[in-house]
């Protein structure tokens, strides 16, 4: 060390709560959404879409509209079908999965309600709109099939007649066959003879991602490359599918994400908009813009989970599991999207969760409907699996009168079981279910809350307390490639860095990660600042751009921190290494001599040595480098995860239900995450919180809703109801660590956890206050409506209740009048209440 | 086409507008003040938001013509001489943006909320912003920031609204 010390202290970054270095342009309106571009001569499109579900288009009549003012061309999927691409699936979940063509405008057939037929480009936004109207299109109308469980029966109208069926592909992972445990089927024959059998279905409803940003899309054909901007969570994935599916080298074609303002896997996409504006730039030579409405991202963009579990689960009379079979329903909607099946297929490893099972079997069928297509959203396969599982502990708590976390405990791997090898197979690494678990309990005082809860049930006060519990656990870090390969999937799941080292001592990190909203220009900066020693403000992250990032697999599946953060260490360490031999030359020692640390080498027991910085200079400058040497720092790193990792917590829930009216209202909301080392706490508490809130919203207030002929009734922020400040709880928050053993920041992901979690504590918590009616299942979202109606079907029949969500909610009793003014929160009525 | 002179974060506009076309739309495309964003299609995310004569409005549901003769305000106006407004500030320091697409129109309506209540307790300032949307946040730390920006102006006498 030097006698002064002018160095940035900057060993403790990594840990650190750093402020974003995002903020400063995102909280000054100094951003670059898609929408803001404005290019010289730039045309604007304005897509006729369908309203019916199922037709055939038997004319379409382009005479007016292309005679309106500003309209330079129109084109229907027949004018486009040869340049346009086609849009595809990336998992083949089965080798004999079918899927209908998709092609961005349809041609002859729409499959749902807001399918684009038509497009208009004008001059202006305003025209393109005006004259889409005018567009005339005939349709011949087909059978609509909305209902996943009657498109799988008998003689089932089709969605698309040349498949022949609505199912796209029927897996079946089971553990006696793959070797991996039992054979389930004995499992829950011997639980009839001598234990419990608990068999529920249970309805994971339709979502739609509703990202703050509609999608936009602008397509500049003028250069020698065709650059196209786009709200998108994968640029590098749009420009290979882009290429692949047009015949345009890839070589010609640069995507940038710029801003992009949120995406929850509804950006993980590649979009019939943007190969339309592609198509129609190539075709005219002039630069292009498509933004949606919110209208249509709602109608139009894809939609998540939506699923039928029927579960069985088999247990000991001591409580102790056996057996689980999972047998599911998956809506995939009109088309395969990109991931399609391979949303719920990820479920085929998460049902089992922190449980010791001794068999399993997952049964997927997924299924076409006149619906939008289904795809990611926020937790992907795993919200759904872990929200089966934890209703299921809580059904068989109830049983059999145990306590339900007791239970849990009876049955989860204990921390000295780590690594345990479950019951499909996968190897989770790391976790202590005990530690989160005893923090939340203490957090929520739980025991306390038992004892109020006891107290209300004894006076019978008409608002009733529900203590709802989630021990979950996920698998992030998607993914290694090999197992990517082995599934099915046309992608790997790798990622890839790469650092600059600058003659100024700056330093330019290339990430192939694309964040929208989660802060990699901080994190990033922060791990980069800890490994070259470079002060925080020194390091420039660069990504979404795939002419500046060439290489990458982009943001989803909790992903980029684990996959895309190693691979920055990875180069970060190359940086080091090559420094390493130049520094080394310049202080004439060996190379084996020197030390690094804080962003200087040292020469072991000596006085000597020299900065990172000076290093990149003298390498910048060349003239005094070892024989053979390169004159560069810059490294280049790919890493490909061993394993995935399985980040878990504790999420605890308390509501007070009001019975009269059957508002449910979050009192308290612990939970307690396990995500391994963390690189900025402030940024890992924004993401749960976000997390939770949008797990809150699907257990209360949001569905996609749509009616008998396939119409979208929720098709603005007035019917989809995206929770606002007073509809959504404090949360109190912590975290246990216990780092992951499969990467070298021992770091799990976290952008998805608080959604997984917390969905089933909300609904577990719910039922847990009014089980005592004589209530067993409510379907999500817990409206005030549905809550009351399931409170009264019970006392009016004695206990005997059918649950309340036997019925799909669309086609539900229309009862809402004189519910809407019992609740004082009329924004989680209207969902019920727009049908009256 | 009508003629509207508009003063829009400290600068004087004179445009011929089409008598439809949205404020909002008047200041993104005409003006090119991007920073304020739209977000729905019925006034229901408040991603628009901006100050008309000091008073908070969703730009998208205002006409360009009904801005004749008033003064705007725009997230783009807020920040004086290169200082951040000691909101923009708090939602730096408390992480109450991630995205950031919500962002100006929230940082808009809660310098407004300020105004008419300078020191809301939570459940005030969260029914304050129930006109703005984020879906990133929960909430919890926009309302940590609007918290911060009260005791904050608190302590000084211009406020920060």
């Amino acid at each position: 060390m030097t006698a002064v010390d002018d160095r940035p202290t900057t060993s403790d970054e990594i840990g650190r709560s750093r402020l974003r270095k995002e903020d400063q342009r995102l909280i000054t309106g100094r951003t670059k959404w898609t929408d803001n571009i404005i290019l010289p001569g730039m045309l604007h499109l304005a897509f006729a879409r369908s309203p019916y579900a199922n037709a055939t288009i038997t004319s379409i009549d382009i005479e007016a509209a292309k005679a309106a003012p500003g309209v330079v061309a129109v084109y229907t999927g027949k004018d486009l079908q040869d340049t346009m691409g086609t849009l595809i699936c990336a998992y083949t979940i089965t080798p004999d999965q079918v899927a209908p063509p998709h092609p961005p405008l349809a041609i002859d057939r729409v499959s749902f309600a807001g399918e684009a037929v038509a497009v208009v480009v004008a001059r202006s936004y305003k025209e393109a709109r005006d004259a889409a109207d005018l567009l005339d299109v005939d349709y011949s109308l087909l059978p609509v099939v909305l209902d996943m469980e009657a498109a799988v029966a008998e003689g089932a109208d089709l969605v698309h007649p040349e498949l022949g069926t609505n199912i796209s592909a029927h897996f079946v992972f089971d553990s006696a066959a793959a070797g991996t445990g039992g054979d389930v089927d004995a499992s829950i024959a011997a639980a009839r003879e001598d234990g419990v059998v608990i068999e529920r279905t249970l309805r994971q409803q339709r979502l739609v991602p509703a990202f703050m940003e509609p999608r936009s899309v602008v397509v500049d054909p003028t250069g020698e490359q065709i650059t196209m901007w786009s709200a998108t969570q994968i640029p590098h994935i749009l420009r290979f599918v882009l290429a692949a599916t047009t015949g345009v080298p890839e070589t010609k074609i640069r995507v940038i994400a710029p801003d992009v303002g949120g995406g929850f896997g509804g950006k993980l996409q590649t979009t019939p908009e943007e190969f339309v504006t592609f198509a129609v730039a190539r075709k005219l030579g002039k630069p292009i813009k498509a933004t949606e409405t919110r209208t249509e991202s709602i109608i139009a963009s894809h939609h998540g989970r939506d699923q039928i579990q029927k579960l069985t689960l088999a247990a000991k009379k001591d409580g102790t599991v056996t057996g689980l079979k999972v047998e599911l329903l998956a809506d995939m909607g009109s088309h395969l999207a990109l991931i399609g099946g391979g949303v719920p297929f990820l479920g085929t490893f998460m049902f089992n969760s922190i449980y010791k099972f001794e068999s399993y079997r997952f049964d997927l069928t997924t299924v076409f409907t006149n619906k939008a297509w289904t795809d990611a959203y926020r937790g992907a396969g795993r919200p759904e699996a872990t929200f089966g599982i934890e209703r299921m502990m809580d059904e068989l708590a109830v049983e059999l009168g145990r306590e339900p976390m007791e239970l849990r405990q009876q049955n989860w791997i204990t921390h000295p079981e780590f690594p345990f090898t479950t019951v499909c197979g996968m190897t989770y690494d790391s976790g202590n279910y005990e530690a989160a678990t005893a923090k939340a309990m203490a957090m929520l005082d739980y025991e306390g809350l038992r004892r109020e809860q006891a107290e209300r049930r004894e006076r019978k006060d008409p608002i009733q307390l529900g203590i709802g519990i989630s021990t979950f656990t996920e698998m992030c870090g998607l993914a290694p490639s090999r197992v990517l390969g082995a599934i099915g999937a046309g992608a790997g799941g790798w990622e890839h860095a790469s650092i600059r080292m600058l003659a100024t001592g700056k330093v330019e990190v290339v990430t192939g990660t694309t964040p929208h909203g989660q802060g990699h220009e901080t994190a990033w900066s922060q791990i980069v600042a800890d490994k070259l020693g470079v002060a925080f403000e020194d390091v420039e992250v660069l990504h979404g751009d795939t002419q500046i990032s060439s290489k990458g697999y982009d943001t989803y599946g909790s992903r980029s921190l684990v996959v895309g953060g190693i691979a920055v260490v990875k180069a970060a360490e190359k940086v080091v290494e090559k420094a390493r031999v130049i520094a080394a030359h310049l202080l004439e020692a060996s190379a084996d001599d020197l030390e690094f640390a804080d962003g200087r080498f040292t020469v072991k027991g000596t006085d000597q040595g020299m900065a990172m910085g000076e290093v990149a200079m003298a390498a910048f400058l060349g003239h005094n480098l070892p024989d053979g040497v390169e004159s560069t720092l810059d490294s280049d790193a790919t890493f490909d995860p061993e394993d995935f990792s399985f980040p878990h917590g504790t999420h605890l829930c308390a509501t007070e239900v009001d019975t009269e009216t059957g508002l449910v209202k979050i009192r308290k909301y612990v939970c307690v995450d396990d995500i391994g080392n963390v690189v900025n706490p402030l940024i890992v508490e924004g993401q749960v919180h976000g997390g939770l809130a949008q797990g809150i919203a699907q257990a209360l207030y949001e569905e996609a809703v749509y009616d008998e002929q396939g119409t979208l009734t929720t098709a603005t922020f007035v019917d989809y109801l995206v929770p606002g400040a007073p509809d959504l709880p404090f949360f109190d928050t912590d975290r246990t660590t216990t780092p992951s053993t499969t990467n070298p920041l021992g770091v799990k992901g976290v952008g998805e956890a608080g959604c997984i979690a917390s969905t089933p504590a909300v609904v577990n918590s719910v039922l847990d206050a009014v089980r005592q009616f004589g209530v067993k299942d409510i379907e999500m979202p817990m409206t005030p409506l549905r809550v009351w109606k399931a409170i009264q079907g019970a006392s009016s029949v004695g206990g005997e209740v059918e649950a309340a969500s036997a019925s799909p909610h669309w086609e539900q009793p229309v009862q809402s009048g004189g519910i809407q003014t019992a609740s004082s929160d009329t924004r989680s009525d209207a969902t019920d209440g727009s049908q009256a | 086409m009508t003629r509207i002179t508009v003063t829009v974060d400290g600068v004087s506009y004179s445009d011929d507008v089409e008598p439809r076309t949205l404020l909002v739309h008047y200041l993104r495309e005409t003006l090119g003040k991007t920073g304020t964003v739209v977000g729905c299609d019925t006034s229901s995310c408040g991603a628009c938001t901006v100050h008309l004569d000091g008073d908070s409005v969703k730009s998208c549901a205002v006409l360009a013509v009904q801005a004749d003769g008033s003064s705007v305000t725009t997230i783009e106006g807020l920040a004086q001489d290169g200082v951040l407004h000691p909101m923009q500030q708090a939602f730096h320091e408390n992480h109450g943006l991630q995205c950031g697409y919500c962002t100006p129109g929230m940082i808009m309506s809660a310098c407004a909320l300020l105004k008419d209540n300078p020191d809301p307790s939570d459940r005030e300032i969260r029914e304050g912003i129930e006109g703005n949307l984020c879906r990133c946040t929960g909430y919890q730390n926009i309302v940590k920031s609007i918290s911060a920006a009260a005791k904050a102006s608190s302590s000084t006498p211009a406020g920060v609204a």
